[in-house]
């Protein structure tokens, strides 16, 4: 069992690439929850989520470049041929969500007229003409995309956590850093 | 090759998954107000709206019955002494804007006692617009958002006798003094006989942000500079005049700012500030054309006072997070109303 050899791991950039989207979507998503349910803070809130969604797009942005030019290391042998399928095509669906949910945020906000404020100060351009049919049509495929999101992430989270616990083939060791070389 | 997984490897994983989804589920139900401390949703302000004013699809929830307005805001450049935003330089910025009584039935009838509201949107659809919705009141009738809330239960409709319980009210009155308070306040300002020669507050502060930094709080009014055509006849009695006097000719009011001062209350809209308070007139406001609620016009519009340009930021004021909040709750559903 100690014997299980460790896996490849991701360049350094892909990891710290990968746990910082992780880190901002999580809190994105979170405060996105929190905000359209709560009045006490709400304007602080979507302040906050706003910038989480320009700082996910400038991520997205890089890593999509970054995955372009560099491929993974190979799977453990406990992924199976059917399996990989799936990851290929949840991975392809994370990475047309995670860019497509700040430009939908983004164009939301341009089709009630805006303004488009994030960081506090910062006025983004308009990308959308204003019209609340479109805005309504972007609003509900934002909250569609989100939960979609927290299903994929969920489903990405509970298979590493399957094949390192169940399967004991040490997957999460391709994405962490030191603190996984201890067996 | 990897080992066969036994039993013992299987709970493993089991567990590590079920308490992992456990937690994620939990979070999710917690940020949804369906688990843990319950708090005030927007979705229970829409509620309590529909109970108190019915149903009413493709409208706003609050301020149903309105009219679309149009003109400009010429400012003198006094404002800018004060905050920095662009709208306080001297010059003319374009405004749409939206006239509009309190209450969410659109074919309410039109009291003298029942709230009168506009809506104004400076420099829309500009990266610096200043969106604000303000009322005839002198002093805003809730100081919290459970005031507010409190409130329209009270106003709720009783089954069966199709109107408010009256002691209801009285009730809340009784154990809400800031309410009282402030209703004794709005009682000494009867409402003037039309729109037109109505005085509209923005009511809750905010801080004006000068160049050189200074934050000074702010409360914003507009003064009317016409006398109002007596109100008609009928259940548009006080929206057929304002309609007539536009397409007559242009309305006006001034925009004066209020000047607080640090010991000025900005975080409680139905204590107003002293009436010694130095003033700034910013400039003129011109209404000259009218419209019917209709796509692209103010209709679409969503009045939220956390809408604002540099050189203007919220207070401290609970009212204008909630206020930001129900808003935004009912602009998603009546777009959503009418587009359907």
């Amino acid at each position: 069992m100690t014997d299980t050899p460790e896996p490849k791991k991701f360049t350094p950039l892909s990891r710290v690439l990968h746990w910082l989207t992780a880190a901002l979507v999580f809190a994105a998503l979170l405060i996105g929850f929190v905000m359209v349910n709560t009045i006490s803070g709400h304007g602080a809130l979507v302040m906050v989520h706003k910038s989480l969604g320009a700082l996910i797009l400038l991520l997205m942005v890089v890593r999509v470049v970054n995955r372009l030019t560099h491929h993974p290391p190979a799977w453990p042998p406990t992924i199976g041929a059917l399996e990989g399928k799936v990851v290929v095509l949840s991975e392809n669906l994370l990475y047309t969500l995670l860019l497509l949910q700040p430009l939908v945020g983004w164009a939301m906000l341009s089709a009630a007229g805006g303004p488009v404020v994030v960081f506090g100060a910062l006025r983004l351009p308009r990308i959308a003409p204003f019209d609340a049919q479109v805005f309504w049509i972007l609003r509900q495929t934002h909250s569609v995309i989100a939960y979609t999101l927290m299903v994929v992430i969920a489903a990405h989270i509970s298979a590493v956590l399957w094949h390192t616990f169940a399967l004991r083939d040490r997957l999460i060791e391709r994405m962490t850093f030191a603190m996984g070389r201890k067996r | 090759m990897a080992h066969t997984p036994g039993r013992r490897d299987l709970l493993r994983g089991a567990a590590a998954v079920g308490a992992f989804l456990a937690v994620d589920v939990a979070g999710l139900l917690a940020a949804f107000n369906w688990i843990g401390p319950s708090r005030l949703t927007p979705q229970a302000f829409l509620d309590a709206f529909n109970n108190a004013f019915g149903r009413h699809p493709g409208f706003r929830t609050n301020h149903a019955k309105g009219v679309p307005v149009a003109g400009w805001f010429d400012s003198n450049g006094n404002g800018a002494e004060l905050s920095t935003a662009a709208v306080f330089a001297p010059g003319r910025t374009p405004v749409l804007g939206r006239f509009s009584a309190a209450g969410g039935n659109p074919q309410t009838a039109d009291a003298p006692a029942t709230g009168r509201g506009l809506g104004l949107t400076f420099g829309f659809p500009g990266g610096e617009q200043w969106r604000t919705a303000m009322l005839n009141l002198p002093v805003f009738p809730d100081d919290s958002p459970q005031s507010m809330y409190d409130r329209l239960v009270a106003t709720a409709v009783v089954p069966g006798t199709g109107r408010p319980d009256p002691a209801a009210m009285t009730r809340f009155y009784a154990s809400h003094p800031p309410a009282a308070r402030a209703m004794t306040i709005i009682k000494q300002h009867p409402a003037t006989p039309g729109f037109a020669d109505s005085i509209f507050s923005g009511l809750n502060a905010f801080y004006f942000v000068s160049r050189s930094g200074v934050r000074t709080p702010v409360r914003w009014k507009l003064i009317p500079l016409q006398q109002a055509l007596p109100p008609s006849s009928g259940p548009d009695a006080l929206f057929d005049p304002l309609v007539r006097q536009l397409r007559a000719g242009p309305l006006r009011w001034r925009l004066v700012l209020t000047v607080g001062t640090r010991d000025d209350p900005t975080n409680d809209a139905t204590l107003p500030w002293p009436a010694d308070r130095r003033t700034v007139d910013a400039g003129l406001l011109t209404l000259n054309s009218v419209d019917t609620e209709a796509t692209g016009n103010a209709r679409d519009i969503n009045f939220d006072p956390l809408v604002l340009p540099i050189g203007i930021e919220p207070s401290d004021d609970p009212l204008l997070s909630a206020r930001s909040a129900v808003y935004a709750a009912s602009y998603r559903r009546r777009t959503g109303e009418n587009t359907l």
